[in-house]
């Protein structure tokens, strides 16, 4: 059996997740990175994507927006706005947001409005990241 | 010497008071417990934020980021956070008093106030100041980051731009059921976090850290999502302690509606053996002068 980690998701509405496990795979700002046991401390930035960790061999996927994450003392906190289970997305929501999301992004490229566009972009991300995590795409 | 009826009206009334006001007490109980997990949930997040950031910016010592950065204070920007009902006791009128008192010292000392106003209760009594210049209203039963987000983002946005040197915040602080106190914190600039007592052993753990990007980029990143936490925050707290006064005012409520009842029951009762001695009176009176 591998050496274990122990991984903590906190969001603003309360921890999403702790427990232990054997790999954790994030989003983070110079691209994914996986952290295993015995990690050397690091502080990163976490980017709007997907988390995956290993546990009994199994592979669980949790979407993650923005925030960062530490390592330390063979623990992984990733501090993020919000986080949602694979298996607890609202896929039809996440659909409608992509759509909407993807038609405001047309409208501010074209009146090249950069605060519309850069929170258009944002969305269109979230919605990429629940549908993925959600397996339906 | 009031008449029958109207006493027995108003008793009615009064008990009609009662009932709305007990309701209202044990919804504002409810929505307490609510707001109080809330606040509990988010306890362990903004505690390892602080952490996070204490580490950090003792690491980046050195360096300036634009949203710490102290200018000579001639604009104050004040951003209110009061709750957007009333009924609550005094809670939303010690607030705005705090804010009163802050505006009138700033620009006695020659400072610029600008006002920023979340919560109906605090647009409504700064609306015709001419000093408000933005309004949130009806956001704060949602607990949603966002809102705290846009609050905090503008707020960025202002500070950044020169339009406020020093943005502070002045809302309703949480102590517990009985205790709500306004409170005035200054947001921007941001202030360096200071560690904790054990930071001699920070900095020798902080040497085998692995910062990716570099620690300023980090701290460019965190700096307005720590924003954000205390903006949220706030917004937490009023909550909190808009329900916890609402339930103590009602409460209060309930028992002067019981010592109204009571008082009007023994007006009630002494009217009523009155016109009965009086009629007794008659009666004996009106005997008496037959046997004669």
């Amino acid at each position: 059996m591998a050496a274990l980690i122990q991984l903590e998701i906190v969001t603003p509405k309360g921890a999403v997740l702790s427990e232990q496990v054997e790999m954790v795979t994030a989003p983070g700002y110079a691209g994914v990175f996986g952290v295993l046991a015995n990690h050397a401390p690091l502080l990163s930035t976490i980017k709007i994507g997907n988390l995956v960790y290993k546990k009994d061999g199994r592979d669980d996927i949790v979407m993650v927006s923005g925030g960062f994450c530490e390592v330390s003392n063979n623990k992984v906190t990733f501090l993020v706005e919000s986080a949602e289970r694979g298996s607890d997305i609202d896929v039809d929501r996440a659909l409608r947001a992509k759509e909407r999301a993807e038609k405001r992004l047309a409208e501010a490229m074209a009146q090249k409005e950069k605060i519309d566009r850069v929170r258009a972009e944002a969305a269109l991300q979230r919605a990429l990241a629940r549908l993925k995590a959600a397996g339906k795409m | 010497m009031p008449s029958l009826k109207d006493v027995k009206t108003k008793i009615g009334g009064v008990k009609k008071t009662s009932q709305i006001t007990k309701a209202m007490n044990m919804v504002a109980a409810a929505k307490l417990r609510g707001a109080q997990s809330k606040m509990e949930a988010f306890r362990p997040y903004a505690e390892q934020f602080h952490a996070a950031m204490a580490s950090l910016s003792a690491g980046t010592g050195g360096a300036r980021f634009p949203l710490m950065e102290v200018r000579e204070v001639k604009k104050v920007e004040l951003v209110v956070v009061t709750s957007d009902r009333g009924l609550c006791g005094s809670f939303n009128a010690n607030i705005l008093k705090v804010a009163n008192r802050a505006v009138a010292e700033l620009e006695a000392a020659g400072k610029k106030v600008s006002l920023v106003c979340v919560g109906k209760k605090a647009r409504n009594f700064f609306r015709k100041s001419g000093k408000m210049r933005k309004d949130y209203i009806d956001i704060m039963g949602t607990f949603q980051m966002f809102n705290a987000r846009a609050i905090a983002q503008d707020a960025a946005a202002n500070f950044l731009s020169g339009e406020a040197d020093e943005v502070r915040l002045i809302y309703g602080r949480f102590h517990s059921v009985a205790l709500q106190r306004p409170e005035q914190t200054t947001i921007l600039p941001i202030k360096p976090i200071e560690g904790e007592a054990g930071g001699a052993a920070a900095p020798a753990s902080q040497a085998v850290y692995i910062y990716e990007p570099s620690q300023e980029e980090i701290m460019e990143v965190l700096l307005p999502m720590f924003l954000n936490v205390m903006v949220y925050h706030s917004m937490l707290e009023v909550s909190a302690s808009e329900h916890a006064a609402r339930m103590t005012a009602m409460d209060n409520a309930t028992r002067a509606c019981k010592d109204i009842i009571n008082n009007l029951t023994l007006i009630y009762n002494k009217t009523r053996q009155a016109g009965i001695t009086s009629e007794l009176m008659d009666i004996v009176g009106g005997a008496e002068a037959l046997k004669g």
